[in-house]
């Protein structure tokens, strides 16, 4: 008896103490992320900067492994909400918008002006007219390449204002003659290649065209998607051969160690060619080529977003942090510390940094953005698509059953 | 007042109960988490105690008052247990293990079925499309590789009993430190499929590893396994053989050790050796193990998940998918969640291994009741 008189004793106290930790005047502000580590940091202090402010708002930030997240939010939205959650722009989060679980925000869009100080993220946060969450970050695609090996290869290094699609193409056939790989890419995880396509498919046919081809209303088996392929396959010798069984970071370390001169990548990968030992010196950026004469230059930059479900409990404080985070000066800061572009075009960006200065002015001069073809088009026809153009550098000669089945998923998945 | 031996526990169970239930209270006003739930479970699970034994207490205080109302009713069931105990005690042990058992298999496999006629992302309405799932398998592509994958695996998988046979053999012998050869020999089976997976797919990595390098120095021109649509299936067998033969191989090895010496004796003296000793004296008496050998080989080479995720997930461009990884892409994956598709997939899986486990149970069933 005694036994179990000190245990329901020690119960209680836990209880005691753990209420009283709940009970304190704080509003808890439930945010659930994928941060790696230096994004996580980076948040945390603007998190910090939020809680100063607003004293009487306690945030939990419950960060998830990356990978595991995008299960666990089909999860945790509908049995235990946040008040806020991570995801992603344009089609990735329509599954989201049409269940339901997020919630309209376009009064935050509203009351902050952020329709004009978002405005180039704003077209792809935007399903009915509404908008359905606030971006906080995005990067730009182009060209990284090897500046030493284009002086083994004995190319002309690319200036600033980069090279046109025919002398890249010959370049490439100097670097072939030179054993180096003129474009390597990593497409064991598939998406690498989507961003070849993506430039391809912008540079050839133009922004609206790719999104009519995202959004499905363009026939896979159309000539001007084989106009496509047609630069595809010109770009197609000189791609890495052993492609599809490297992760995107084996190519980049075929680029660090000179085997490789150019990569089609997101500016996150600049960190791995700093690593590897590159500087800003045999480092070097360039916007992809114009393919087509007079098409406006239009630009891949995947945006990362925050929204409210609908189950949150606390919508108040949640829409009080959004507005933060969309905010110039926290814009500025995170993005800072993590080496990407602010959205908010009222932020600035380290001037000591040439890829991301070179990433701003491309963006903010850019016609238009898009997603990214695994964002943009929806989930299945995106898995079929980066199949299929991994099939297509691997076995140029089978364009039509490619073409065909992509065509057959089309028709499948917009019903 | 004769003993009652529920009271007791049932006394000292009660605060303990009562504790846990005003934590839930207190728990349920002031959060709305995970800790309602399990503080909802210990209450169960206390109440179930405690309730259980109020009840055999109440049990016992009746079956000793004859004017009780419920006295014959009791007297009865009493009655009842003590003429058909041995009949229903086994089918009492049985009840919890069905239950799970029906919990976590037999029932999930009809929801499979169910699921499989809808269009389901696993989040908004589901919707009635009938067979239109599987109209749709019949027209997929992937659906044919990863069958014909299936059938590779099956046929190819089928290596490791001979494999297995001929080490069992070779290691079936007493010298110095046999011992610490078998283990070794067995070792590949202990280790996880994951860094099987691994170790293999460094080992066929084009640059730098070691089978790539070999064919770089014989040919000139090295081959990325992974990376060749025609290869990669034969290249991930070829990994999960390693383990599945050192499998095959222990239960081939303690199969050994329980061939009859007079049999192999009189075989000997009537002149058998060699290929002949093994095919008419050794290996029917090895039957019960290659039954169980190539049971497992067919359900391991039918199950092939973790390799194929681990080493290519399902690439180059869905060459090396297998009908379980398809399901998985189908259904869980991130370009994915179609859950109706991926039933529909696993339903298929599970009509070719019935084929398999109804093979099987038919032929135990058959040993048993010759016997």
């Amino acid at each position: 008896m005694v036994h179990s008189k000190t245990g329901a004793l020690a119960v209680v106290a836990a209880l005691l103490m753990s209420t009283t930790a709940m009970a304190q005047d704080q509003r808890v502000l439930k945010y659930n992320a994928d941060y790696d580590p230096i994004p996580l940091a980076a948040m945390e202090a603007l998190i910090a900067d939020f809680e100063a402010a607003n004293p009487d708002v306690d945030v939990q930030l419950n960060n998830f492994d990356h990978e595991g997240y995008k299960t666990a939010i089909r999860n945790f939205l509908t049995a235990d909400s946040p008040d806020l959650a991570n995801w992603y722009a344009g089609n990735r989060m329509a599954p989201f918008v049409n269940a339901g679980q997020f919630m309209d925000v376009s009064d935050v869009w509203e009351a902050n002006g952020l329709g004009e100080s978002l405005a180039s993220a704003k077209a792809s946060m935007t399903i009915d007219g509404k908008q359905w969450g606030v971006p906080y970050t995005y990067y730009q695609w182009g060209i990284y390449y090897n500046r030493d090996a284009y002086k083994t290869a004995g190319v002309e290094v690319p200036g600033p204002e980069g090279v046109s699609w025919d002398q890249f193409l010959q370049n490439c056939e100097k670097f072939k003659a030179a054993g180096i790989d003129c474009l390597t890419t990593g497409s064991k995880a598939l998406w690498p290649v989507a961003g070849i396509f993506d430039y391809l498919s912008l540079r050839t046919n133009g922004y609206e065209w790719h999104m009519e081809l995202t959004a499905g209303k363009v026939e896979w088996t159309d000539p001007k998607v084989r106009d496509v392929f047609a630069q595809f396959a010109r770009l197609q010798p000189y791609v890495t051969a052993n492609h599809a069984a490297i992760d995107w970071q084996d190519a980049a370390a075929l680029m660090v160690q000179g085997k490789a001169a150019n990569y089609v990548m997101g500016n996150f990968a600049v960190g791995v060619f700093r690593e590897g030992g590159m500087t800003n010196e045999n480092l070097g950026f360039m916007v992809f080529p114009e393919i087509t004469p007079g098409i406006p230059r239009a630009e891949d930059a995947p945006t990362d977003t925050i929204h409210i479900p609908t189950g949150a409990q606390n919508v108040e404080d949640a829409k009080k942090f959004l507005a933060f985070v969309a905010s110039p000066d926290a814009q500025t800061k995170w993005n800072a510390a993590v080496g990407q572009l602010p959205t908010n075009k009222n932020s600035t960006v380290p001037q000591d940094d040439p890829f991301l200065v070179a990433g701003f002015e491309m963006l903010s001069t850019a016609h238009a953005l898009a997603q990214f073809f695994d964002r943009d088009a929806p989930a299945e026809m995106a898995k079929a698509g980066m199949e299929g153009f991994q099939q297509f550098l691997v076995q140029p000669d089978q364009l039509d059953n490619i073409l065909a089945r992509l065509e057959q998923v089309r028709q499948q998945v917009y019903k | 007042m004769p003993r009652i031996p529920g009271r007791p526990v049932a006394r000292a169970l009660f605060p303990l109960v009562l504790v846990a239930l005003l934590v839930w209270i207190a728990q349920w006003v002031l959060s709305a988490d995970i800790a309602r739930s399990v503080t909802l479970g210990a209450v169960a699970g206390g109440l179930l105690v405690y309730g259980s034994a109020a009840l055999s207490a109440a049990w016992r205080r009746v079956s000793h008052q004859p004017g009780h109302p419920l006295y014959p009713a009791v007297i009865a069931i009493g009655r009842y247990w003590k003429a058909n105990q041995r009949r229903l005690a086994p089918w009492l042990f049985l009840a919890p293990g069905c239950l799970m058992f029906a919990v976590y298999v037999i029932i999930p496999i009809f929801q499979s079925i169910w699921i499989s006629f809808f269009d389901w992302d696993g989040l908004g309405e589901a919707r009635w499309i009938g067979t239109a799932n599987y109209a749709e398998m019949a027209t997929d592509p992937n659906m044919v590789t990863s069958f014909r994958n299936n059938i590779l695996w099956l046929v190819l998988y089928m290596l490791a009993l001979p494999a297995g046979l001929l080490i069992a053999i070779f290691l079936n012998q007493t010298i110095r430190g046999i011992r610490l050869y078998k283990s070794l020999f067995f070792f590949p089976f202990v280790i996880s499929q994951v860094v099987v997976g691994l170790i293999f797919s460094w080992f066929y990595a084009p640059g730098f590893g070691l089978l790539y390098k070999v064919i770089e120095a014989v040919t000139g021109q090295g081959i990325a396994i992974l990376a060749d649509p025609n290869l990669v299936t034969f290249g991930i067998i070829a990994a999960g053989l390693w383990p599945q033969i050192a499998y095959v191989m222990i239960l081939y090895l303690t199969g050994l050790n329980n061939v009859a010496p007079d049999q192999v004796e009189a075989a000997r003296l009537d002149g058998a050796k060699g290929w002949r000793m093994l095919w008419y004296v050794i290996l029917p008496q090895l039957r019960p193990a290659t039954f169980i050998a190539v049971v497992v080989t067919v359900i391991g080479a039918l199950r092939s998940f973790d390799l194929v995720s681990i080493m290519t997930a399902g690439g180059p461009f869905g060459s090396s998918r297998v009908l379980s990884y398809y399901m998985y892409e189908q259904a869980l994956s991130e370009y994915g969640y179609r859950m109706g598709y991926g039933a529909a997939i696993a339903v298929v899986l599970f009509a070719i291994m019935m084929i398999f486990i109804s093979g099987f149970i038919w032929k135990m069933w058959r040993d048993e009741t010759e016997r």
